[in-house]
């Protein structure tokens, strides 16, 4: 998903920060929790027998995407996006696990957008990390998790938000903390639907990604009463920033429609469609009101202190990338402190436990779903200097869960773990 | 009730003039409520049932508790980083205390002294001498601590850590972790019966409150909560008040918009009580006739008759009201 940052938001938090008596030794980096002299030693008087220290390696493979032919300057992604996120989930870990013996350590491994992320895989195997972090194209990661099929590694998919890893080609071994296309195009129309803004101008960019992405929205639009009344492909280059203001009202004269919806998930031409459209109309999809995992200006159900330890850590603000790893990393974390055995299989088993809840800050637990290993979780509604608002919208209701009225549901799984 | 006071003769006259103002001197119990959003402090006539002073705090205004004299209003300014304390009959800032990084809730040894923070931000619990503002030492605990318990002794102090998902026992001769106890998702509040026999935690987004036996810190029972109506996601116990007695427990369900009765002996839920949006904090009055709740989407604060079991009033508070205490 995009990267968006609010520049008068990490000043905010960056003041905030100053103020505090405790930076200093809030600033260093490498240790998990700062302990005073004065501190007691930990997990002094267990509460039961506690079987041997046990170590949860985790690896992250991180394959840099293809880039954007142009970057605004307030979404220029940082080096270390979506690790930083990774490193504060095991962070927050440690501060948690070192109460039961329990050690976590991280190792990432970077692979450039023309690499093959697979022997990155196989040498974090090699070296003993059980889990996996993914943050590659949908097709590797298929062929990673096929190629480790065997191994007992869990992979969590943190970055491809495509469809069909959830459906045809889901796979047991795998885990999803990003949330799929569909569950955030539904996201976006039940919105949509709650304002009775039901009628939609679609347009969408060039690439293969931009076309699921305006699948997964006449996906959503059926689900959930939406109408598409025009569609259009956009065809004004990759940069059209010179030209936009005579281009786009041209290119938007497609009669009445309540909001146009925009499919250009690597950056090319959605952030010009605002105030250059012929029609005076909002515009959402992955540019304007944009359904996201995450967004700096998320704050409600404690996600304050989560934005806030982030910045403590990284000095910058935390991106939906970061966010999804961080999710990972916790997710394997949690299960960790009901396991407290760093054995995959065991893990993967409470990961997939009814009892299995993960407090994501977004105002109610996260789970995985059995029948995909989706992680059903809240998805936000956001501008790029506010949270609109998150959904399911009140008034989707489900027999079981209303976060399974987001993407595939038991009843529309294609996924057959094979 | 004669209001007595702890101030300077020069204090104390300048403050008695400004409350014959104020409030008059037979004024009953009244309530201070914490406004997160406008970080404000509300001041509510117990009798009246009125606001009767708004008082500009810090920032972030949260936790908020009483000195056991009941004279004294401790208060955590989350985003100033710092406790400031009140008199409660002049309603004025007294001093202001450290409290380490984002205090959220706090608790005060039974003896007056000193006072344990929880610093939200900072993985710690600050414990600081309210005397002489002394940090005394910095305990180390899970992620993003938040609920505070005492035992009625002032052998135990109890640290939930939200999202580590533990309570954290603290001995408090040697200020160090004696136990560890894992309850379900976002513990926010440790609450201990008077007899100190039993320790109840309330688990937000687990959904469930966790009552432990202090004597070997084991869980006795997890409550859950089932409302018709209500999804069970929107169901996030946070507050938690027992009686002296030992015979009732209340718990704020959030967004839920309820207070949950509970029998203490039996642990079984006997009713629900409607309140306003999204109730967060509880707080008897000293006589334990009433139990004010706040409600934190509804920016009210919601009159519980303890003994008929009914909601009575709701009273308009601050911005996002968040923690209330009541003193004679």
């Amino acid at each position: 998903m995009r990267w968006m940052a609010s520049a008068a938001g990490a000043v905010l938090i960056a003041a905030a920060c100053a103020t505090s008596p405790a930076r200093a030794q809030d600033a260093t980096p490498a240790a998990p929790a700062p302990a005073t002299p004065s501190s007691p030693p930990l997990a002094a008087k267990p509460a039961a027998p506690i079987p041997p220290e046990q170590t949860f390696k985790i690896g992250v493979v991180r394959q840099m995407p293809v880039p954007p032919p142009w970057i605004a300057p307030l979404q220029m992604p940082p080096d270390d996006l979506g690790i930083a996120g990774a490193e504060l989930g095991i962070r927050d870990n440690l501060t948690s696990g070192r109460f039961l013996k329990l050690d976590y350590k991280l190792t990432p491994e970077i692979v450039p957008t023309d690499g093959d992320p697979l022997p990155a895989v196989q040498k974090l195997v090699e070296a003993g990390n059980n889990f996996i972090l993914l943050d590659v194209p949908a097709e590797q990661l298929v062929k990673i998790a096929d190629a480790f099929k065997d191994s007992g590694v869990i992979f969590v998919n943190v970055g491809a938000a495509d469809d069909r890893l959830r459906q045809k080609d889901c796979r047991a071994n795998v885990f999803h903390v990003a949330p799929s296309r569909a569950m955030l195009a539904d996201a976006l129309a039940q919105f949509l639907v709650t304002k009775r803004w039901r009628n939609w101008f679609l347009m969408v960019g060039r690439t293969d990604a931009d076309k699921l992405y305006a699948e997964a929205v006449r996906r959503s639009a059926k689900k959930f009463g939406g109408k598409i009344v025009a569609e259009k492909e956009w065809d004004y280059g990759p940069d059209a920033r010179a030209t936009a203001q005579s281009e786009v009202p041209r290119g938007t004269q497609v009669g009445e429609y309540d909001i146009l919806i925009v499919a250009d998930e690597l950056g090319e031409f959605g952030d010009i469609l605002p105030y250059n459209t012929w029609l005076a109309r909002p515009i959402a999809g992955t540019q304007g009101l944009m359904p996201l995992s995450w967004h700096p200006t998320m704050e409600n159900w404690g996600a304050s202190q989560l934005q806030s330890r982030f910045f403590k850590q990284s000095k910058r603000l935390m991106q939906p990338l970061d966010f999804q790893m961080w999710e990972g990393v916790f997710a394997i974390g949690s299960a960790s402190l009901k396991t407290r055995s760093s054995d995959p299989a065991k893990v993967k088993a409470q990961m997939l436990a009814p009892d299995y809840d993960l407090p994501v800050f977004k105002g109610v637990a996260a789970s995985f779903r059995g029948w995909d290993h989706q992680l059903r979780q809240p998805i936000l509604l956001t501008h790029a200097t506010n949270t609109v608002t998150l959904s399911p919208q009140a008034g989707f209701l489900h027999q079981s869960s209303p976060l399974d009225t987001l993407g595939f549901d038991r009843p529309e799984s294609a996924c057959t773990f094979q | 009730m004669k209001r007595p006071f702890m101030l300077s003769v020069g204090m104390a006259t300048l403050a008695g003039l400004m409350l014959a103002d104020a409030l008059p001197a037979e004024a009953g119990p009244r309530a201070f409520v914490s406004n997160e959003r406008d970080h404000t402090m509300s001041v509510v006539d117990m009798d009246t049932l009125k606001v009767i002073e708004t008082i500009k705090t810090g920032r972030r205004p949260r936790g908020i508790i009483a000195s056991p004299d009941g004279k004294l209003i401790y208060l955590c300014a989350s985003d100033d980083n710092r406790v400031e304390v009140y008199d409660a009959a002049t309603l004025k800032l007294v001093k202001t205390l450290r409290s380490g990084p984002d205090p959220e809730l706090f608790v005060l040894h039974p003896s007056g002294n000193p006072l344990y923070i929880a610093n939200e931000d900072d993985n710690m619990v600050t414990v600081v001498n309210v005397e002489n503002n002394d940090l005394i030492v910095e305990i180390p605990v899970g992620v993003e601590p938040e609920g505070m318990g005492i035992s009625p002794d002032g052998k135990f102090m109890v640290n939930t850590s939200e999202t580590t998902n533990m309570a954290h026992v603290v001995d408090t001769a040697t200020n160090e972790i004696i136990e560890n106890i894992l309850v379900d998702s976002r513990p926010r509040i440790a609450e201990f019966s008077k007899d100190g026999k039993q320790l109840w935690i309330s688990a937000e987004v687990g959904g469930t409150v966790a009552v432990v036996d202090p004597a070997t810190w084991k869980i006795i029972k997890k409550i859950s909560f089932k409302i018709p109506g209500v999804t069970d996601d929107a169901i996030q116990p946070v507050g938690v008040r027992i009686t002296k007695d030992g015979s009732k427990a209340f718990v704020a369900l959030g967004p839920a918009n309820r207070v949950a009765v509970i029998d203490a002996k039996t642990l079984e839920v006997e009713k629900y009580l409607l309140v306003g949006q999204r109730v967060w904090q509880l707080g008897f009055t000293p006589d334990e006739k009433f139990l004010v709740t706040t409600n934190g989407n509804s920016n009210d604060i919601s009159i519980i008759d303890v003994a008929e079991e009914k909601v009575t009033k709701s009273v308009t508070v601050g911005r996002a009201p968040w923690g209330v205490v009541v003193v004679p």
